[in-house]
């Protein structure tokens, strides 16, 4: 539920989306989310090529709000997704990227073509804050997951300590670093355990997709089913 | 006002070596990177609690000759090494940022 592609400036070179769909497929998973920072400009492609091996992929992107806290955004549709680009990109603060410090920020397409580079360096945070893009994203009938939330970096409990009351969520992300039936990070901050969880590889480099992943139960994929399974929680497997 | 004149006045920790010669013109204090990356200036101090790698990223490209951890903060391994080959100075306070930012502006002024 969590892959950067070439598009984000950390991902790989070989992040394209047919490497990332191999991969997956290869390590046996059915749905993958592709979350590029602050850009969906790579997921529909990704989505094709997924569509076309059986990979079911949700588009999205981690946003970094204006608190920098990471937040995994996905919309239902292609329609949704270019008109969800529009509002983030309406949130920019532009920063040149410096392709030497930060990498390479490549637009692709399925034959590994690239088709842009975007200038402005995505991992910077929006003006935007995590409770305006929440309801952004529930109005656009997206889901919103905080990412990596116990991590000590861009993390709701880094950034901001706790959840905002008003705040709603469909799961919260538990990064890779908590290995499944030791989560300390709950024991320590218990305020954050009332929450459906899942758990992703936030993938950079091809041999870290599925390096772990989340079991979530539903009759067939769709956008909807996988939002209520999301919010299901009973079903939800780590 | 230099980086190793203004270690020993403080009496700072240096963990890496680097730019202690470099003319100091001031000092920006905040924990949003993307903050310091529109507002800082060159030759400023960097005063933070982050310990991670993107620091170094944004001290080099910003021109920033040090980065100040606050509270005897610990950079990551991965901060720290790349502090060394991208030559920034890492600098460590036991003060709070207030106590800190208090005792280099009269210093500074």
């Amino acid at each position: 539920m969590h892959i950067h592609s070439v598009l984000s400036p950390c991902g790989d070179i070989e992040m394209s989306p047919c490497a990332i769909v191999a991969r997956a497929k290869e390590r046996g998973m059915d749905i993958i989310g592709l979350t590029d920072h602050n850009s969906t400009r790579n997921a529909d492609v990704t989505r094709r090529v997924g569509e076309q091996v059986g990979l079911h992929v949700l588009m999205g992107a981690e946003v970094t709000t204006k608190e920098e806290v990471h937040c995994l955004c996905f919309m239902p549709t292609t329609e949704k997704l270019i008109e969800f680009q529009a509002f983030l990109d309406s949130r920019v603060v532009f920063y040149p990227n410096d392709v030497d410090r930060f990498g390479y920020q490549l637009v692709v397409d399925e034959e590994e073509n690239v088709l842009d580079q975007v200038p402005h360096l995505l991992i910077n945070a929006l003006d935007l804050p995590i409770l305006e893009l929440q309801q952004k994203v529930y109005a656009m009938g997206g889901i919103f997951i905080p990412a990596h939330i116990d991590r000590p970096s861009y993390s709701l409990s880094s950034q901001l300590g706790f959840v905002p009351d008003k705040l709603k969520v469909h799961a919260m992300e538990l990064s890779w670093h908590c290995k499944a039936g030791g989560y300390k990070f709950l024991d320590d901050c218990p305020w954050f355990s009332d929450f459906n969880f899942i758990q992703s590889s936030d993938a950079h480099f091809i041999e870290d997709i599925a390096k772990i992943h989340s079991v979530l139960e539903m009759p067939y994929f769709s956008f909807e089913n996988f939002k209520n399974a999301l919010r299901q929680g009973e079903q939800v497997i780590l | 006002m230099t980086v190793s004149e203004i270690i020993e006045k403080l009496n700072l920790q240096c963990l890496n070596e680097a730019n202690l010669d470099a003319e100091v013109t001031g000092a920006y204090a905040s924990d949003l990177l993307s903050d310091v990356m529109g507002n800082a200036r060159s030759g400023q101090l960097w005063i933070t609690m982050q310990t991670h790698k993107n620091v170094t990223a944004i001290a080099s490209l910003k021109d920033l000759p040090a980065v100040v951890l606050v509270r005897d903060g610990v950079p990551d391994e991965d901060m720290l090494k790349h502090a060394k080959a991208e030559d920034i100075c890492i600098l460590v306070s036991q003060d709070a940022t207030y106590e800190l930012c208090g005792k280099l502006y009269e210093i500074l002024k």
